[in-house]
């Protein structure tokens, strides 16, 4: 196991070497040009080619591509062309929002979708399968921009039991340590805080989870009602056991692995930025980021924020496969 | 009974996180106006920024040695007193206030003056000249040679050339003073630790959420009335007008004119909207720029006239021109895809600046004129030709993909067909300056509210140059230049307003543009926010504000 995981964190290297070759020149390849996009709409040819010797976009794309993999390697991702400020610290400032509401919204998602999952496979056919099942379908086909303001609307403006978006209120007084608004809230013994984080993370969460949580139930119910037809189901109800203890300790268990695919997946698609859900609640969260940073062309951020993605989806999926172990105790990883 | 107590306990978390009763939106303590923007600060130095949202912030926290008059570009003194200039009109002295005090304690002298602005244009001046890229100065201030120290309160500009508009100019938020201290003790992170002398101090900036500012007490004139002024950023133009209409904020930018009815008919709510300062046009390429061989941005004997590359035979012929102008529905397009927050345009600049000429006659709507001058010019069957659409909205033209459409349409019904074609900004603006473009759309937010930052930057040859063109037209009369040239190099006002009605003229006339539409600047506040005024610019300045 130990040396799996130290195998896997290794392979990081080519994956992330690989990841930022082809994000380089993907971005590069793209037209655009950030210094023309900086410069502003009338600015002299002079301040143009300032701003692209100043940040050696005038040099061939490879010798670009050498510079920055230097520096990279000894821990510098550079300064972002548009807002001068480090790469690293623009996305480290970012990503502590997006995880939280990431983390918020999977919880919810799981929490729903599994479920719902079981009730429907358990009671297959049935009013409540239906019910459940329509709901999901719902929830997958709509657009969560849409979701999100119908939310603020409803629990915003009308019965305004919830604030409209932020990621706090801006006018409790508040000290940020770690960027992590709930971790930071319960260090700081800082209740209203805390309160006013839980209340701006409703409704966000709440459209993010919609998605995921709709893939859940369908994986879910899809891979019970394949369990529940196997043998050792049927032998555990001949043996008279109840049908609670047939499903929540038996079947569940055995299927859950799809489901925690489904989770991983997601979990790592959420993380890269949900770019709708952040923009519609003003969250500000790194989907926001790495858009304007594409849009404006700014080479340094769009390769840090690709790195940190790639090394996030790594990271993630390694989670999920050890989880298997714990919940499948027939795979072994050598 | 262990389940029923963890859903107990749930039950009333929840009940807790929902109640508005407990932490609730939050209550007006004293003046605290938070402003919904569209997007946040990019940096906050005001040299180094070109966006309108750093611009917002900077306005606020920062003075110049000039100011315009409330809602007005008329100038006024602010950090300077008085000034007074040469007689061969290239020095100008001024005097500066003495006991104004920047935000971190150091005294503003004629060294922070010389400072702010030496870093912008002096290559030499290290390390503070490496540390922006001083986009503004190149362009608006490229006639200034030096600013010199006389004594602690005296300081000299120094100019190349005289240049009539550099007053206004000096109204600009790139030449705002900084602390040169603050600067000294931040170095290449000064940008985000501004420190200037204005009526509010800088407290903190969360990334992409808000920028906090409070009142400085300290402020040479009275204290301002807000004591905490918030930009909170949210993107999305339906959750800001919610956000206003549930107070979380108490003033909006950029409402989206489709919900101008439901703002107007909401009691607490008020929109104030005026004429903005700007221009929304399509351009059509008469055929001939030049290359600025030596980029100093002005067409020397040895640059000759050559084709750009859009070079299109029809609209190189005036009734061409002239009979596009005669096809399209103007007032038509200003009330529906405008959404009657514009005016119809009938000249290159707006109508409350120097110099506008209200005598010319615009081209009516008369499809069956436009006919007859196409006949004219050899093209009875009409022709194909590009139009270049921008892919963003902006100030001057919030939705150009339906604008080009619409001129689509127009056009068709006389016989042009028209293709459209649309590529990101960034480039969108490359090929654009570079005279690729057959026809295109685009417009002007005008910098500092002087005429010459319209006529000559739009209009003028000098800006034919290809591949940085800002005459996208390429309307290349020497005539014209010779006027807006002599219109910059004269202090008297009503000759440099007879120069700009001149061009104006002879643009009609030559017709390379439709000028489509000047659209109105609008913000949003809740009905007792009070003593708000625009400001022709869009820029924003909070410190006459208060809370009723």
């Amino acid at each position: 196991m130990k040396w799996y995981i130290i195998k896997r964190l290794l392979m990081l290297i080519p994956v992330l070497l690989g990841t930022s070759i082809i994000a380089f020149s993907l971005i590069h390849l793209a037209p655009g040009d950030p210094a023309r996009t900086m410069a502003g709409e009338h600015a002299s040819q002079r301040t143009i080619n300032a701003i692209r010797e100043k940040y050696g976009l005038d040099k061939p794309i490879y010798i670009q591509y050498g510079i920055w993999l230097n520096r990279a390697l000894h821990g510098d991702m550079g300064r972002s062309i548009v807002s001068n400020e480090y790469v690293t610290k623009e996305i480290l400032d970012r990503f502590p929002n997006t995880f939280e509401l990431t983390f918020f919204a999977m919880i919810l998602a799981i929490a729903i979708g599994t479920m719902a999952g079981i009730i429907s496979a358990s009671k297959q056919y049935s009013a409540l399968d239906y019910t459940f099942m329509g709901i999901a379908l719902f929830g997958i086909s709509m657009p969560v921009f849409w979701l999100g303001i119908m939310l603020m609307m409803i629990f915003g403006v009308y019965l305004r039991w919830l604030p409209i978006g932020g990621r706090i209120n801006i006018l409790i007084p508040f000290h940020r340590i770690t960027g992590f608004y709930l971790l930071d809230s319960i260090i700081t013994g800082n209740f209203a805080a805390l309160i006013s984080t839980l209340r701006y993370l409703i409704l966000p969460s709440t459209a993010l989870a919609t998605i995921p949580m709709a893939t859940i139930a369908r994986v879910s119910r899809s891979s019970m009602l394949e369990v529940l037809r196997q043998d050792f189901i049927r032998t555990e109800r001949a043996k008279g056991l109840s049908e609670r203890v047939v499903i929540y300790k038996h079947a569940v268990r055995n299927a859950m692995i799809p489901v925690i695919t489904v989770i991983g997946l997601n979990f790592g698609l959420l993380l890269a930025g949900a770019i709708l859900t952040e923009t519609v609640f003003s969250w500000p969260g790194i989907g926001r980021y790495v858009v304007s940073a594409v849009r404006m062309r700014d080479y340094p951020a769009v390769q840090g924020c690709v790195l940190f993605f790639a090394f996030v989806f790594v990271i993630v999926n390694l989670v999920t496969d050890i989880m298997y172990v714990y919940i499948d105790p027939r795979i072994h990883y050598e | 009974m262990m389940k029923s107590k963890i859903w107990l306990v749930l039950l009333i978390a929840v009940g807790l996180i929902c109640s508005t009763t407990l932490v609730g939106s939050a209550a007006q303590a004293g003046g605290t106006l938070v402003f919904g923007s569209s997007g946040d600060a990019v940096r906050l130095d005001p040299a180094d920024v070109t966006d309108g949202e750093s611009i917002q912030r900077m306005d606020n926290i920062f003075d110049g040695l000039v100011e315009y008059k409330s809602g007005s570009t008329e100038i006024q003194p602010c950090l300077a007193t008085s000034w007074e200039t040469s007689k061969d009109g290239k020095e100008i002295t001024f005097h500066l206030r003495k006991g104004v005090k920047f935000h971190d304690g150091t005294d503003f002298n004629a060294d922070a003056v010389v400072f702010s602005l030496r870093r912008q244009y002096d290559k030499g001046y290290l390390p503070w000249h490496d540390y922006g890229e001083w986009a503004y100065w190149g362009y608006m201030f490229s006639d200034v040679e030096k600013v010199v120290k006389i004594d602690d309160y005296t300081v000299k500009l120094v100019l190349k050339t005289v240049n009539a508009s550099i007053m206004t100019s000096l109204a600009m938020f790139t030449v705002n003073i900084v602390s040169p201290t603050n600067a000294a003790k931040w170095g290449p992170d000064t940008f985000k630790h501004p420190a200037g002398t204005g009526p509010f101090k800088f407290v903190e900036w969360v990334k992409a959420d808000h920028i906090a500012l409070e009142a400085n007490d300290n402020y040479w004139r009275e204290r301002p009335k807000l004591d905490r002024l918030i930009f909170k950023v949210v993107p999305d133009p339906s959750a800001r007008l919610m956000a206003l209409e549930v107070g979380e904020v108490q003033g909006i930018e950029y409402p989206d004119p489709t919900h101008f009815d439901r703002i107007k008919s909401n009691p607490d709510l008020k929109l104030l909207t005026e004429p903005g300062m700007n221009v929304g046009y399509m351009a059509m390429n008469t055929g001939y720029g030049y290359k600025d061989a030596n980029a100093n941005g002005v067409r020397d004997a040895d640059e000759p006239w050559v084709k750009t590359p859009g070079y299109f035979e029809p609209l190189t012929k005036k009734k061409v021109r002239q009979a596009i102008n005669y096809a399209i529905d103007k007032k038509s397009i200003v009330d529906n895809l405008y959404k009657g927050t514009a005016i119809v345009a009938k000249n290159g600049m707006p109508p409350f600046m120097l110099g506008y000429n209200d005598d010319i006659e615009d081209y009516p709507y008369d499809p069956q004129k436009a006919k007859k001058l196409l006949a004219e010019a050899g093209y009875p069957d009409g022709f194909e030709v590009t139009l270049y659409v921008m892919p963003v909205s902006r100030p001057y033209m919030f939705d150009p993909p339906k604008i080009g459409e619409a001129i689509q349409g127009y056009l068709a019904a006389v016989g042009i067909t028209v293709r459209i074609y649309q590529v990101d900004w960034g480039t969108y603006l490359q090929e654009t300056e570079a005279g690729n473009h057959q026809m295109c759309l685009l417009g002007w937010t005008g910098d500092n509210g002087d005429p010459d930052n319209f006529m000559n930057v739009l209009y003028g040859p000098n800006a034919c140059s290809i591949g940085t063109a800002g005459n996208y037209g390429f309307y290349n009369d020497e005539e014209a230049q010779d006027l807006l040239s002599k219109a910059l190099q004269t202090y008297d006002e009503s000759k440099r307003a007879e120069y700009y009605q001149k061009v104006q003229e002879m643009i009609h006339e030559a017709a390379p543009w439709v000028y489509l539409a000047h659209s109105n600047q609008n913000v949003v506040f809740r009905a007792n926010v009070q003593g708000y005024v625009l400001h022709p610019t869009s820029r924003k300045f909070f410190y006459p504000v208060w809370i009723e």
